[in-house]
């Protein structure tokens, strides 16, 4: 035979495979290119005019931006009233992170190990039904949840239970005059908006959990309890922490939620949100916005030396 | 052996937790129908169907419903562009700089929301760009495209790369590949994520109130839901409009689930 072991190229197409083949890195650069200039220039240029922001400061009698460095806006966010807004926030995306993993660890493990066929299809879409369903619907269902006329107030009198409820709403700081303006009714409308974020990686990460190393554990005569502690939950851990990263991150900039739910006093978001708004106090704003960010990345490099991104 | 049954108390809290996340929307359903147009009271005091006909009528709900629909497909279909490409480069090869870009891919949606409309607020302000429909599309495809990547990225690592070696063997450019190969084995991982972006995106609130001007013909469906919120008009005319969204975010997804049913329980299955 005397045909060639090498196939003639055909075209244009055929000669920027030969290219890529060669130069593998070219091919890279045009892959990435795009995406990069899109994320690089547009969210990064973003961040960059909102960091140079805080670092301006307001003239306090007329009220207009003064647009040189100083640090005096940041030293506002120390004064006791801002302080205060930052530390509540912290406390809230906390509380709300650990209610959510503990509410979401049965849900995520049961559909990723014991439901099967229909089962499976029904926790699928019974974990992603509330998740695409609009965020505002259901901040607006629990309105009409927690108020004073509303469906627990009446299950708890229907139960004769209402001196619970009446005693919970008695707690100092966490209680208040009705579940919809109390840090409790705040607290439960994050916990339900954000699970589905939590259960998803969860979910992922428990799958992987490959069931020999659960038998191996029960060969080895470890009980239940102990296989969840030292095999299930290491291995579940990178999941329960970028899920964390969704409840935590987006509990500290919402400011929708505390505003139509719960006290009239401000999260981080909500001062962001007013400061920018009818206060017309850019700087401050500006400077309230880089405290989750910097709280994030903290958060964020942890989560990457825990191996969290590749659960994500 | 490790036991194949599910103890008592944990599928009572895994569908104790599924019954939490679904009966508060079915009160939206139930309180689309009550006659009360002030309060919440339950049990409702009356049931009625007028409100499905008052919200059809209602001439401020049409034009946010198609601005929202707008804006999701717009920006999805830029993230599903974006994230596939930075997925391809990223699931096989190691270079300089591949966990910073991974960071930062990341970053819009592990930051609050808050801050990524407030920067591009700033931005836009900088650099006198006046809002449009294409500010709100930037914002919103920005945090898509993490989306589209996780799911992309994903199913890339799971791909072999014999067939992608393969294909060429046979004689097929890169762009026979990525057509013929890639992409058929691509499709449903990238289904799944473009319909979390436009959901994401279609449900989006707060960034969009940062980069939509104030003008009413900017309104998206969500910002015309907190505008219902804070002050409301006919409490039942919202619910039958959360009626309307949630059917039409059930259907897509329940046809992305059969869809790509019997790739995920393969691949699950194999292990």
């Amino acid at each position: 035979m005397t045909a060639p072991a090498i196939l003639p190229e055909r075209g244009l197409a055929d000669r920027l495979t030969a290219l890529f083949w060669r130069k593998p890195n070219l091919l890279l650069i045009l892959l990435i290119a795009p995406p990069l200039i899109w994320l690089g220039v547009i969210y990064l240029g973003s961040l960059a005019a909102l960091l140079l922001q805080s670092f301006y400061s307001i003239d306090e009698f007329s009220g207009v931006v003064k647009e040189e460095f100083t640090l005096k806006t940041y030293a506002e966010l120390l004064r006791p009233s801002n302080f205060d807004i930052i530390l509540r926030t912290l406390v809230m995306s906390l509380a709300v992170t650990l209610a959510c993993a503990v509410i979401a660890f049965p849900i995520a493990y049961y559909a990723a190990r014991f439901a099967r066929g229909r089962w499976k299809a029904v926790f699928y879409l019974g974990i992603l039904l509330p998740l695409w369903s609009s965020y505002l619907v259901k901040v607006y269902a629990w309105k009409m949840i927690l108020s004073k006329e509303g469906i627990i107030s009446w299950a708890a009198d229907a139960t004769h239970t209402g001196f619970i409820l009446n005693g919970v709403l008695a707690l100092p700081v966490i209680g208040g005059n009705s579940l919809s303006t109390s840090y409790l009714g705040t607290f439960m409308v994050f916990v339900y908006v954000w699970l589905p974020y939590m259960i998803l990686p969860m979910q992922a990460a428990l799958e992987r959990v490959p069931t020999t190393m659960l038998e191996a554990s029960a060969d080895l005569g470890a009980t239940r309890a102990q296989t969840f502690r030292t095999v299930i939950l290491p291995l579940a851990l990178p999941g329960i922490i970028a899920g964390s990263i969704f409840t935590f991150s987006l509990t500290m900039g919402d400011y929708i939620i505390p505003r139509i739910i719960g006290t009239s006093a401000r999260s981080i978001g909500m001062a962001v949100s007013e400061f920018q708004g009818t206060a017309g106090n850019l700087p401050l704003a500006a400077a309230f916005a880089v405290v989750p960010i910097v709280i994030m990345l903290i958060y964020l490099a942890l989560a990457k030396r825990a191996g969290a991104f590749d659960a994500l | 052996m490790h036991s194949e049954r599910a103890s008592l108390g944990l599928r009572i809290a895994a569908i104790g937790g599924l019954l939490f996340l679904h009966l508060p929307i079915l009160l939206i359903f139930v309180y689309a129908f009550t006659t009360e147009q002030r309060g919440y009271t339950f049990p409702p005091p009356g049931l009625t169907t007028q409100w499905f006909a008052v919200a059809w009528n209602r001439e401020d709900i049409w034009p946010p419903f198609w601005l929202s629909l707008k804006v999701a497909s717009i920006a999805t279909v830029i993230a599903i562009i974006l994230g596939t490409l930075v997925a391809a480069a990223m699931a096989r090869t190691r270079f300089f700089g591949r966990e910073q870009i991974s960071l930062l891919i990341i970053l819009p949606i592990a930051l609050p929301g808050i801050i990524t409309g407030m920067s591009l607020r700033s931005a836009f302000a900088i650099m006198d760009v006046p809002f449009s429909l294409w500010t709100i599309i930037l914002g919103h495809a920005t945090f898509c495209i993490v989306i589209v990547y996780n799911n992309a990225v994903a199913r890339f690592r799971r791909l072999s790369g014999g067939i992608l070696e393969a294909s060429a063997d046979l004689g097929a450019n890169s762009f026979q590949t990525f057509r013929y190969v890639l992409l058929p084995n691509l499709g449903s991982a990238l289904l799944a994520g473009g319909m979390l972006a436009f959901a994401l995106s279609f449900d989006e609130v707060i960034v969009t109130t940062f980069t939509a001007g104030s003008g009413v013909d900017a309104k998206t469906l969500p910002i015309w839901m907190l505008d219902e919120l804070i002050r409301p008009r006919q409490l039942p005319v919202t619910n039958v409009v959360a009626i309307v969204v949630f059917a039409a975010t059930f259907v897509p997804i329940l046809l992305a689930y059969y869809l790509t049913r019997g790739g995920s329980e393969t691949a699950g299955g194999g292990k």
